[in-house]
């Protein structure tokens, strides 16, 4: 049963990360257009924009092609 | 996004294929008279803007979408966007747009990349869900009118909106995203330890080792449970303080006992600890709920884009003689305002310049147009027909037709009361006798035995009871359903919509606009000679007039004749060797011995040289499907009742034709909020489906009410349900899914009261076990859900 000492805190590290990056994904605004998303990946240019909702400290200058 | 692609097969220089005659641009069928591949002007130039930015793929890759507005350019200049625009303190700019005629992730692209050709832009970024485009570019609000021209040339109209007060709603739905996340992570961790415990004890895992999974649960649970069931605390706690009970009560009162005790359990290292169950418990609640929140959030921005559009903005001609757009709301007495040809009048007032006839169905449901002139009053919401005009706003804001509409319509919203939704009802009888078997379990057992003993069974007459399958039960239900409306564009905008239209039995329309199209239309019923029916058309394709436009539709092929002179309303004429050809009233072409029978069609005669006069005759046509769907509403045993503002002869003409005998013509506002009333008093359960000003408030009175898409914007919002199409069908279809969905709720909520009765007799013979109450808990869960979901897959 020792081995139970270390598994158990493994397998809660292991799931509080992924809690951990699915919350980060959220508060990126990965969820907040999920039909656009799907459809977005058929385009190959480069992105319009960054991924996100517009904050000035955040953009980054597009490649006009 | 529909799945399936059409793909317009678009060769590199656009021919002439007439046999598909679909314009390149837009898909819509090209009109007789329009050379080239494309419909309008508009479209030849979105065209070759496309192409010369080398952006042609889009057509590729698009699917449209019929239920869409075409990707037609519109043809009315851009609002001022200079109000909403927010500067930042590095230089820049950025504008929040809501886009109407969004089709696909191809529409998303081409506005993307030609917003990234202007060199000012940073970043242009459209979200598809909801319809926006966040834009973001260096220097001032000076830029803004060339990148929403840019958006518009391609065919998509925009609307700018103020960002900062839409984002409550979307934050509130990552809050309970962020909670679902918590409780899910939990629930899986929180399982691992109890099956293990489940699986072990009693056998080789010891009393220490099962303390340890206890304590690491606890560890788990009870910050999760204090993190994720704020939603449902904190609902709990304000319905407790006004002294009312809701769903959220027992879930709450069972969910902190529940915790409690377990706690105990794991501190005196027993075995009764239900952390797995108070977790899964809140994940389902709380999937049940996020979904919920998520359906109603999607289809009120969608609500809330169609008001936007139907806005009216006014020209405002200021003193130096420049002009400027601006929203109705804003204008003052006194203002100078112009009206162009298809614009709506945005405030009452006065003419001052210009002859023009004025379409005043949506104010008062009357479908023959009105000539005005200067000196004439007129009322907001009346729209423009047939020549520019220039009108003094006399009286805004309190004063108005609309303001007093919009006070009727309070009025009967305060009337209706508050309607408690069914789930709530339902919680106000169960939850108390939830908790009196929970003390008659304690004094039971207690009487019994030790207090602890009565404690512990209790506790697990609350847990199984606690009303997961009733909690769930309704929010899957209302999901699915105003998904499946959604999807058949009709928007369910009240969260009770559905269960006040299941008991629906008396339905009131409207006519005009309603039951009709709403515009005329060239009668079929008389002989026609093609000849003149050619040379009319000819002569009205450049008129706005509604009669005009329905001599287009009846002869789409004829040639547009040039050099045609309107009078406003009077008629038009061209002249012609040998005279001059008239096409307009019977004045105005001189036609006096002609009989005149007295009926009450709207008509236009046509003089021309060497040829009898000829007479068209036009009505207001019904929708396509009017007739059926009233029949079927008879079939269903609905009383069915027309309430117009329009003439005597017409309203009896419509009702005639569908076979209604109950109607009644030229019924203002006030009364037939009043005639609603009426109905409500003698025990009917009304819906009222009306688009004009003067339904508002009886749409507002009426139990529950809906609006066609092209309703003035107060009666969309005064509507609880707004449909998309040109038919009347969503009328039956919202019906038919309300019935539905009525009976399943019904049918999950008994199999939920089942459930306990077969569950509570072993919980207060203190038979229940934690294996047991998280076994039990999530079938009947499943089973809801598996029962709600048939609504979707019906049919």
């Amino acid at each position: 049963m020792s081995g139970l000492l270390f598994l158990i805190p493994i397998a809660l590290a292991m799931g509080l990360a992924g809690l951990l990056v699915f919350l980060w994904a959220l508060r990126s605004g990965q969820y907040d257009d999920l039909d656009g998303a799907a459809g977005r990946v058929l385009f190959d240019d480069p992105p319009a924009g960054p991924v996100g909702p517009v904050n000035p400290s955040q953009q980054t200058r597009s490649t006009p092609s | 996004m529909s799945v399936a692609v059409t793909t317009l097969d678009i060769p590199a220089a656009p021919a002439i294929d007439r046999s598909a005659a679909l314009c390149v641009h837009c898909g819509a069928p090209i009109p007789g008279d329009a050379a080239g591949a494309f419909c309008c002007g508009g479209c030849a130039s979105a065209y070759a803007f496309v192409r010369e930015l080398g952006l042609q793929r889009y057509y590729d890759a698009r699917s449209l979408d019929p239920r869409e507005r075409r990707p037609r350019p519109p043809e009315d200049p851009a609002d001022d966007a200079s109000a909403y625009t927010v500067s930042g303190t590095d230089g820049t700019t950025s504008l929040s747009l809501l886009v109407d005629g969004l089709h696909c992730a191809a529409c998303v692209w081409l506005i993307e990349q030609v917003l990234a050709r202007d060199p000012a832009v940073i970043s242009a970024r459209v979200n598809l869900t909801s319809r926006r485009l966040a834009l973001h570019w260096t220097g001032g609000s000076e830029i803004a009118p060339r990148l929403i021209q840019a958006v518009q040339r391609v065919g998509y109209r925009t609307v700018p909106f103020d960002a900062a007060q839409q984002g409550g709603a979307s934050d509130e739905e990552r809050a309970l995203l962020r909670a679902v996340a918590v409780a899910g992570f939990a629930t899986a961790n929180v399982m691992l330890l109890s099956v293990s415990v489940w699986a072990g004890f009693p056998g080789e895992m010891g009393p220490a080792t099962r303390d340890l999974m206890h304590w690491v649960s606890a560890l788990i649970a009870l910050p999760s449970i204090a993190y994720a069931g704020q939603p449902f605390f904190q609902s709990a706690f304000i319905s407790l303080r006004a002294w009312r009970t809701n769903m959220n009560v027992p879930i709450s009162i069972g969910v902190a006992l529940a915790a409690a005790m377990s706690l105990w359990e794991t501190a005196r290292s027993g075995e009764h600890a239900y952390f797995e169950s108070v977790v899964m418990l809140l994940f389902f609640l709380l999937l049940g709920r996020y979904l919920d929140r998520r359906a109603r959030g999607r289809v009120r921005s969608a609500a809330e884009h169609l008001v936007r559009f139907a806005q009216v903005p006014a020209t405002l001609l200021a003193a130096d003689g420049s002009t400027r757009r601006m929203p109705s709301a804003s204008l003052k007495p006194g203002d100078t305002v112009l009206i162009a040809t298809g614009e709506r009048i945005p405030a009452d007032g006065q003419v001052t310049v210009g002859f023009s006839s004025l379409d005043r169905s949506l104010v008062d449901g009357e479908t023959m147009p009105a000539p005005v002139g200067p000196g004439s009053d007129v009322l907001a919401g009346m729209l423009n027909l047939s020549a520019p005009l220039r009108m003094l706003v006399t009286t805004v804001g309190e004063r108005t037709y609309l303001a007093e509409v919009v006070r009727l319509m309070e009025a009967a919203e305060r009337g209706r009361g508050r309607l408690v939704a069914l789930s709530d009802r339902v919680a106000r009888r169960y939850a108390p006798a939830v908790h009196l078997l929970a003390l008659a379990t304690f004094l039971g057992w207690a009487l019994a035995g030790p207090w602890q003993v009565a404690v512990l069974n209790a506790v697990a007459v609350l847990i199984i009871t606690c009303p997961c399958a009733l909690g769930l039960a309704v929010p899957v239900v209302q999901v699915v359903a105003s998904n499946r409306l959604f999807r058949r564009g009709i928007l369910l905008k009240s969260a009770t919509a559905l269960e006040r239209l299941a008991e629906v039995d008396t339905v009131v329309f409207d006519k005009t606009g309603t039951l009709t199209l709403g515009r005329p239309e060239l009668r079929g019923d008389y002989a026609v000679d093609a000849g003149d029916l050619e040379l009319a058309s000819g002569l009205a394709a450049r008129s706005h007039h509604p009669l005009s436009r329905a001599l287009r539709r009846a002869a789409p092929q004829a040639a547009a004749l040039e050099d045609v002179q309107e009078y406003a309303g009077r008629g038009l004429s061209r002249a012609v060797a040998g005279g001059e050809v008239r096409l307009g009233s019977r004045q105005w072409c001189g036609i006096t011995d002609a009989e005149s029978d007295g009926h009450a069609d709207a008509e236009l005669w046509l003089v021309a040289p060497g040829r009898a006069p000829a007479h068209f005759r036009f009505h207001d046509a019904l929708r396509p499907d009017a007739a059926a769907v009233v029949a079927r509403l008879r079939v269903l045993g609905k009383r069915i009742m027309v309430l117009s503002g329009d003439r005597p002869a017409a309203v009896r003409a419509v009702a005639e034709s569908l076979d209604i005998s109950d109607w009644h013509a030229g019924v203002s506002s006030a009364e037939k909020f009043r005639a609603l009333e009426h109905l409500a008093d003698g025990g009917a359960k009304v819906l009222m489906v009306g688009d004009g000003l003067n339904d508002g408030p009886a749409l507002a009175a009426a139990r529950i009410s809906m609006s066609p898409s092209t309703a003035v914007d107060v009666c969309q919002t005064a509507a609880d349900i707004v449909f998309q199409r040109a038919s009347l069908r969503p009328v039956l279809d919202a019906l038919d899914v309300a019935r539905r969905s009525g009976l399943l709720i019904r049918e999950n909520i008994g199999f939920a009261i089942l459930y306990n009765a077969a569950a509570v007799p072993l919980a207060m013979a203190g038979l229940v076990t934690p294996l047991l109450a998280a076994a039990a808990m999530s079938c009947s869960s499943i089973l809801v859900v598996a029962n709600s979901l048939r609504l979707g897959r019906a049919r």
